[in-house]
């Protein structure tokens, strides 16, 4: 085993972890902006909203990310109309295209899971806080985001770790993360199997840095009433 | 008890009519309850008793009549594709506030502890300081009896004490009227006591209630007033002294033997 070339690899590909984590930060946040919206579309009764918002999630769900970031980077500038508008200096650029990509994308499954947390909320609990007069934003903020909250992040968690994965695909699009720098090095090198252990330790360890982050949080909004003597504990089955 | 018609009127629902889809729940009825009175709205399952209680703090919009909560009345419009729906939505939140609403199934909000629960509504739309909240919420459970349960979750409450908590709820409002639906058919039998109990202490107080309910003893024994509902229209109405004693309509004679066993 070559150490000091697993070393030297693993340093380099560390150079990438700060892009890699930009795309996955500002592309979760800014896909669960819209997905709110989107969740809201759906459940509004508004039949246009929630036409709109089904036909986004049925696109962007039932198409690989790798295509969309495809076309969003070759295919926007295909357009004059895009090459000439304000937009273009921004939507020419790799990163801006890769972070689009992967905010549209996410935007979509969010949504999905944030509506089912949302109609987990007990009818009967919204009918009590409009009984007392509360607004509906009131309500929205008061009763369903703190249950819902503690509904959807197991499912939203999984969402996180997925996006944390999937800023590798920008490296299609020569974006130097972490995924495009072991690209690069093996293309010098001809080393694909030691510099994808590399990278995929990097993964690894990140994505276990955030499923505690998750589980911490998780533990956090959960009442005590679930975490302790709600639940009789059940026996561990016999192997 | 004594009637009270010379009170100011808390709540009128004036010829009230409400249909889901073929089936017409309410077919036009009309209710005063003055301060400080006690009706006890009575009726087998399907009658339309919940449904009228639904539509006097609008969680059902009635397709026709007016509600009037101390003198105010809700104005309500035809909106798109017909259906009738509130004016104002910070009027409907403001008069629903003055007309507290306890339910079958308690419906506290499980991710808050009872005393969350009661000081919730004054606190988050009364805007009363939280202090004062939690001082007189305390209080309020005390007189409810829960008062050691004030940090427990719902979920580690058996059901009477969750309907006692959600009373103390609905008293945290400072309401004009409240309604009760059916607020002990959810209770284990031996629970169903200590939810009466603290009813009938609220009654004493002249607390001006509506109680949908099953309980013949609390309607003959605590309300001024019983309103028999027949397939959504007042079929009978009285003292329940006079009512229970000599029912005039054949309807009511009959739900009476069933329910009283006699």
């Amino acid at each position: 085993m070559d150490l000091d070339f697993l070393g030297q690899t693993l340093l380099l590909l560390i150079s990438g972890v700060p892009l890699l984590l930009n795309l996955a930060f500002f592309s979760i946040t800014a896909g669960a902006a819209l997905a709110v919206l989107l969740a809201l579309m759906r459940l509004s009764g508004h039949p246009l909203l929630d036409r709109a918002a089904r036909g986004y999630v049925f696109v962007f769900r039932g198409t690989p990310l790798l295509v969309q970031i495809f076309l969003i980077y070759y295919g926007l500038g295909q357009f004059p109309e895009i090459r000439q508008s304000f937009l273009w200096p921004i939507l020419r650029q790799p990163y801006w295209c890769a972070l689009l990509a992967l905010t549209l994308n996410t935007a979509a499954y969010s949504s999905e899971i944030i509506r089912g947390g949302i109609l987990s909320v007990p009818f009967g609990q919204i009918e009590a806080a409009r009984a007392c007069g509360m607004s509906r934003w009131l309500i929205f903020r008061r009763i369903t985001v703190p249950q819902g909250l503690i509904v959807a992040l197991p499912a939203y968690g999984n969402e996180i770790i997925l996006m944390t994965r999937s800023t590798a695909l920008a490296s299609v699009i020569t974006l130097m993360e972490v995924t495009g720098i072991a690209s690069k090095i093996i293309s010098e090198t001809f080393r694909a199997v030691e510099v994808f252990v590399c990278a995929g330790a990097i993964y690894l360890i990140l994505n276990f840095a955030i499923s505690r982050g998750i589980a911490l949080l998780e533990r956090r909004l959960s009442p005590r009433s679930r975490a302790s003597t709600d639940l009789p504990s059940v026996p561990e089955p016999a192997r | 008890m004594t009637s009270a018609p010379d009170n100011a009127i808390a709540v009128s629902a004036r010829n009230l009519r409400k249909r889901f889809g073929a089936l017409e729940v309410l077919r036009g009825i009309s209710l005063d309850a003055h301060e400080g009175d006690v009706i006890s709205i009575l009726g087998a399952s399907g009658s339309g008793k919940s449904t009228l209680l639904r539509c006097i703090n609008l969680l059902e919009i009635p397709d026709d009549g007016d509600v009037v909560v101390a003198g105010e009345a809700i104005v309500l419009r035809t909106g798109r594709g017909g259906k009738r729906e509130p004016e104002d939505r910070a009027q409907v939140d403001r008069i629903r506030m003055q007309v507290a609403m306890v339910f079958q199934s308690f419906n506290l909000w499980s991710h808050m502890t009872v005393i969350e629960n009661v000081i919730e509504a004054p606190v988050h739309v009364q805007k009363r300081p939280r202090a004062d909240a939690l001082r007189e919420g305390l209080a309020l459970l005390e007189k409810v009896g829960i008062a050691d349960k004030r940090d427990a979750y719902p979920a580690h409450l058996s059901g009477g004490q969750q309907q006692r908590a959600a009373i103390a709820r609905a008293l945290a409002m400072h309401p004009r009227v409240m309604l009760f639906d059916e607020p002990t058919s959810a209770l284990d039998p031996e629970l169903v006591g200590e939810v009466l109990r603290v009813m009938r202490t609220l009654a004493a107080e002249g607390r001006t209630m509506l109680v949908v309910t099953h309980e013949m003893g609390f309607a003959r024994e605590v309300s001024n007033r019983v309103i028999f509902l027949n397939q959504g229209m007042i079929e009978e109405e009285g003292k329940p002294g006079e009512l229970f004693a000599a029912p005039r309509s054949e309807r009511l004679r009959q739900f009476l033997s069933s329910h009283l066993g006699a």
